[in-house]
């Protein structure tokens, strides 16, 4: 037995020395430049790192040619619309109009969704209805949805792979010039992925480097108050700066349930009307509001957790006094909410040049 | 060159170790235990189809259903006979509808033997610190407690719906946290976690114990709890929050402890 395990080192001992010459990484394969994601410090000292699926690491070149693609018309079956369409860099990467028009001049039933801090969904549910289990999972759907870009995903393959750019492009981001959807969504996640918004008012006050006004303060307050606003035991708090808890409810907006939400793809009665939690931050530029952009303006949100509430069979047990409409705000305290919630809001992010497109 | 002396000292490595059956008769080694925790209405258990399904009658003849049930359990501790503490300091959060947490290994492993075994529903003051536990501010849009009640960790977040004395279906959040009293300063603060001593084990190889809840003795137990008083907005409520505590001596207890060989 202790012959055998010495000829076995004895033999790896030649073979490593007689093919230690081909191990250097060009010669065994190309490999795009790491770029990890810069985990912001207001993050990083409070919630867990991103989410990066092992198969799709961030890389400089997977990043630009998610941005290129992302920017770029040419996955919609006539050439006309881009994801940046409906996900527009100065609405925080959401479409400022109720329901945004597909390349037939269709328009959907559910406002787009902003995209920022999508790496630190933990929950890895994506839409509105949870549908999809991953970026890349959710960078298929809209190629083919027919009030979309309407494209088969065939036809969008073809495209890149006959453009004089896009193959070299694959080729650094992945190896390979063989262009599928598979790495296609791959990059545009990896772009999605480092669209991160961490410097609001209330981030730098949360580091130390800002102050809050009285009325941002009192809005805090009321934030986290359980008599009165309630908001965080679903939008988070200065602990978890995502303002976002990525799961579902049914906020009371309808009697009547017409889109079943989470429920039209689990099937669960139980689902029925649930839509996940927006994000807090950013509001000041991601109007309309609520899964299907009924309401215009922050005000408009408030007013319906102050006094709009109306009851339907799987509303959320934190939406309190129903029967009273919610949870009755004063004036002051509104404005005071309000202007709280607008310091979530992240100017730096919506011009950040690494997001923008290329000119 | 340094492959060819790593692997040449590996080579001696092996050599010069010596086989099992050259130690004599194999040391016990350290084992793990496994948690199970199962959660259950008057002994019917609760699973996910109850929730917002099964309807419940508490000790006050309320009848309710559930939506949430998410629970943190911490610390716990082996103590040996002659008094050795094994406490890994992890802790747990159960999710009962979404099956989370259901099972747990605490990180550390322990001779075979015969432990006290102990648990705290909840973070102790020593534990509850705010904001430092990452993945409980990552978790369920954050498991936080606001710092005007102290901070810390929520322990329960017991949600659903109960018919009021109007006979209207009303939701109640029976959410638990250390008691504090808003406005007092400082702030007053009473530890409402609560130990949970699950009595003498023995513990071997494959070991899991069975941890269960029973929900219904949050409302029963010396507080008999009067939903159409304490609904809502029970966490900045001390009085509340100590009733919680007193009724949850009697929700934890040991289950089946079983070996898997």
């Amino acid at each position: 037995m202790k012959l055998g395990l010495i000829s076995i080192s004895v033999l790896l001992c030649f073979s490593m020395i007689s093919c230690s010459d081909d191990l250097d990484d060009n010669a065994t394969g190309y490999t795009p430049t790491p770029a990890p994601i810069e985990v912001p410090q207001v993050f990083l000292d409070r919630i867990l790192p991103p989410v990066i699926p092992e198969d799709n690491p961030q890389t400089v070149e997977g990043v630009a040619l998610g941005k290129k693609l992302f920017y770029d018309p040419i996955l919609s079956a006539d050439n006309t619309l881009a994801c940046a369409g409906c996900h527009s860099p100065q609405n925080a990467f959401t479409d400022p109009r109720q329901f945004s028009v597909g390349i037939d001049g269709i328009s959907g039933t559910r406002n787009s969704m902003p995209l920022f801090n999508l790496a630190f969904n933990y929950n890895e549910k994506f839409f509105w209805d949870g549908r999809a289990s991953s970026l890349e999972d959710q960078a298929l759907q809209p190629v083919t949805d027919p009030i979309e870009m309407h494209n088969t995903w065939a036809n969008a393959v073809s495209e890149l792979q006959e453009d004089a750019l896009y193959p070299e492009l694959f080729e650094r981001a992945f190896g390979t010039q063989t262009i599928s959807k598979e790495l296609t969504t791959k990059a545009i996640a990896q772009f999605v992925r480092t669209l991160i918004s961490a410097n609001s008012k209330f981030d730098q006050y949360l580091m130390g480097e800002a102050t809050l006004t009285p009325s941002e303060e009192n809005g805090l307050a009321i934030f986290m108050d359980e008599g009165r606003g309630d908001c965080f035991h679903c939008h988070g708090n200065p602990n978890n700066p995502l303002w976002v808890d990525n799961t579902f409810h049914n906020n009371g907006l309808d009697e009547t349930i017409t889109d079943r939400g989470l429920g039209g793809f689990t099937g669960d009665p139980r689902d029925f009307g649930l839509f996940k939690s927006g994000s807090l931050r950013n509001l000041a530029y991601t109007a309309p509001y609520m899964h299907d952009g009924r309401f215009e303006t922050l005000d408009e949100v408030i007013d319906h957790y102050s006094e709009g509430l109306v009851y339907s069979e799987t509303i959320d047990p934190l939406m309190k006094k129903v029967a009273d409409g919610g949870v009755g705000l004063s004036a002051q305290d509104k404005a005071d909410l309000k202007a709280f919630l607008l310091s979530l809001s992240d100017p730096s992010f919506i011009n950040n040049p690494d997001f923008l497109p290329e000119n | 060159m340094k492959k060819i002396t790593f692997l040449v000292a590996m080579a001696l490595a092996i050599v010069s170790c010596k086989s099992d059956d050259e130690w004599g008769t194999p040391q016990a080694e350290d084992v793990s235990v496994a948690f199970q925790f199962t959660q259950n209405w008057d002994g019917t258990e609760i699973t996910n189809s109850d929730f917002e399904s099964t309807v419940y009658t508490n000790e006050r003849g309320e009848v309710l259903t559930l939506s949430k049930l998410v629970y943190l359990i911490s610390d716990i501790t082996f103590t040996a006979a002659d008094g050795t503490v094994y406490d890994a300091g992890d802790y747990n959060l159960i999710d009962v509808r979404n099956g989370t947490g259901l099972t747990f290994t605490p990180n550390i492993e322990i001779p075979e033997g015969t432990y006290d075994v102990s648990l705290t529903y909840g973070f102790d003051d020593e534990d509850n610190t705010d904001g430092i536990y990452l993945d409980l501010n990552s978790s369920d849009g954050s498991w936080s407690v606001p710092a005007m009640l102290g901070g810390g960790y929520h322990f329960m977040r017991m949600e659903g719906f109960y018919t009021n004395e109007a006979s209207e279906i009303t939701a109640f959040q029976f959410h638990n946290i250390r008691a504090a009293q808003p406005g007092t300063d400082p702030l007053v603060t009473t530890d409402t976690s609560i130990p949970v001593d699950l009595g003498q084990i023995t513990i071997e190889q494959g070991t899991t114990i069975e941890v269960k809840m029973n929900a219904s003795e949050w409302f029963k137990n010396p507080n008999v709890w009067n939903l159409n008083e304490l609904y809502q907005v029970l966490m900045p409520n001390y009085v509340a929050q100590i009733m919680m505590n007193a009724n949850g001596q009697t929700v934890f207890s040991k289950g089946a402890v079983t070996v898997e060989n």
